[in-house]
């Protein structure tokens, strides 16, 4: 029994890296309808440029994703201004095009300069700190801050996208496009600003991922299903959605690892599978759409 | 006569292939109320959507305060002045009745008459349904939505189009009289309207229009039924 309960509990703690992995994702999908296929490949970006700050600078992981956060803003506003704008339109296939060339350039650009060795983000003993939980079950420290930071990030974008102006202007955008730019709403600057918001909880999705795990240049594309299955389980448009279609997925995964260790990524795909088929529209699809 | 607000001169718009307008010019001065009537299809929300920056046009077919703003872009439009109160409405669903009045203060850049407050004085209904969803709304009060969103950016010149539609007749003179209140300020109007009677009532100037051509213009009481009539429908 207790086994099953820690297989709950890890599997709870799991879908709060999932729903990191996913806020982006939603967030992108929500204000432009943009399917961003390199968005797990972003998230190894954002992950090597937190172990080149942290090795050059000689820092803690958590300091260095602290200064790698305007860096990724940059780098999500300018992608979207100078390339992905003008792949938008009626057309849903040319920025499924681009970002999926995108996705190899970053593999590729990544194999180049950091080769396919395997890395990780050292944090020292944090790490393997655990705190238990009494019944024998322990809970990992990195897993616990995984979930939550990603309880953080899904509070702050709903205050970003439900008490700011910016918040609204997001929403009217994705309303309406011709009526948003009527309200004095330069559409291709709100996007940008978008994908900038984007970046930087990719960053924190990066750190969590870099500290529990090895990442390679590879690994982006994996990460992409996990996130795309996390924002359909949850429902298109709701960020609470999001985080309960991660923990949906980290469940499914460490359930059917309880079972037989194979089963672990089956086990969410099929927990993926049932849901579209029980609810399409997901657990919690906006009212409105 | 002074110089106009609003200058259109030799406006053509296409979509695609198709062409909407043809050369169309008309003139609208400063605090006038300025109907365009026309058949389904006659070019008069095309007319709007060019003024407001959402197709295509020659600069200077289009000069509002002496400057050419013909083709855009449509973001700039409120900056410069112009609100549209779109066809259909067109509020935000996705935010609150009084979200999507802020938003219509988005781009303003300059003060005015219009504010939270005086939009709610127009329009008290609207405050108390402040906090619902747009969608709520019945269609009266959509549409005192929409026209309070377009004023929070303080227009000088508001483009209305096809307010009155679908619309209950006592519905349709609240609406008009909140129009008086809104010249009374000052702004210019520009009234896209179906129901001949309606526009020729609440107007300084009648426009015509007639398969994407201007066919009549004039003062409301110097038109006669015929002219109308001829211009409306062709013959």
């Amino acid at each position: 029994m207790t086994g099953w309960l820690d297989a709950v509990i890890q599997g709870i703690l799991l879908g709060g890296l999932y729903a990191l992995f996913a806020a982006g994702l939603s967030l992108i999908f929500g204000v432009m309808r943009l399917v961003n296929l390199a968005h797990g490949d972003l998230i190894v970006l954002a992950a090597f440029v937190i172990l080149t700050l942290a090795t050059w600078l000689g820092l803690d992981p958590f300091v260095a994703a602290l200064l790698a956060i305007p860096i990724m803003f940059v780098v999500g506003f300018a992608l979207q201004h100078v390339l992905l704008n003008r792949t938008l339109g009626r057309d849903l296939l040319p920025p499924l095009l681009v970002t999926f060339g995108l996705s190899i350039i970053i593999q590729n650009g990544l194999l180049q300069l950091f080769s396919a060795d395997s890395e990780r983000l050292r944090a020292g003993s944090i790490e393997t700190a655990s705190i238990a939980l009494g019944g024998g079950i322990a809970a990992g420290v990195v897993p616990l801050l995984t979930l939550l930071s990603a309880i953080a990030v899904i509070v702050i974008l709903n205050l970003v996208f439900y008490r700011t102006p910016l918040g609204r202007a997001f929403r009217a955008t994705s309303d309406d496009l011709e009526i948003a730019q009527l309200m004095g709403i330069e559409v291709g600057r709100i996007y940008a600003v978008a994908m900038g918001l984007a970046l930087v909880v990719v960053t924190v999705a990066a750190l969590y991922l870099g500290m529990r795990a090895n990442f390679d240049p590879t690994i982006g594309p994996a990460r992409l299903l996990y996130a795309f299955e996390a924002v359909i389980i949850g429902g298109l448009g709701s960020f609470w959605g999001t985080l309960a279609g991660g923990i949906v997925l980290g469940l499914a995964q460490t359930i059917g690892a309880r079972i037989d260790p194979e089963w672990q990524i089956l086990a969410g795909h099929l927990a993926f599978l049932v849901v579209l088929v029980l609810r399409p529209r997901g657990l919690f699809p906006r009212a409105v759409d | 006569m002074p110089e106009p607000l609003l200058e259109v001169h030799g406006l053509d718009a296409f979509y695609g292939d198709f062409q909407a307008l043809f050369g169309v010019s008309m003139r609208v001065a400063t605090g006038a109320i300025v109907a365009v009537i026309g058949a389904n299809g006659a070019g008069k929300s095309t007319l709007l959507k060019s003024i407001a920056g959402l197709m295509d046009a020659q600069a200077e077919a289009i000069r509002f305060d002496g400057v050419a703003i013909g083709g855009g872009p449509a973001y700039r439009t409120v900056a410069r002045g112009i609100a549209l109160v779109p066809e259909g409405r067109r509020l935000f669903p996705s935010l609150t009745v009084e979200e999507n009045l802020l938003i219509g203060g988005h781009g303003r850049k300059v003060a005015g008459p219009w504010s939270l407050e005086r939009v709610y004085g127009l329009f008290p209904v609207l405050k108390q349904r402040r906090a619902s969803a747009a969608t709520t709304l019945s269609g009266g009060q959509q549409q005192m939505a929409a026209i309070g969103r377009a004023l929070m950016s303080n227009p000088r010149l508001l483009l209305c189009d096809e307010i009155s539609l679908g619309l209950a007749p006592i519905v349709i003179a609240d609406i008009y009289a909140s129009l008086a209140h809104i010249k009374a300020e000052g702004t210019s109007v520009i009234l896209v309207e179906q129901d001949i009677v309606q526009a020729m009532k609440a107007s300084d100037r009648v426009y015509c229009f007639q398969e994407g051509r201007l066919s009549l213009s004039g003062r409301p009481q110097d038109l006669t039924r015929d002219a109308i009539h001829r211009a409306y429908f062709g013959g």
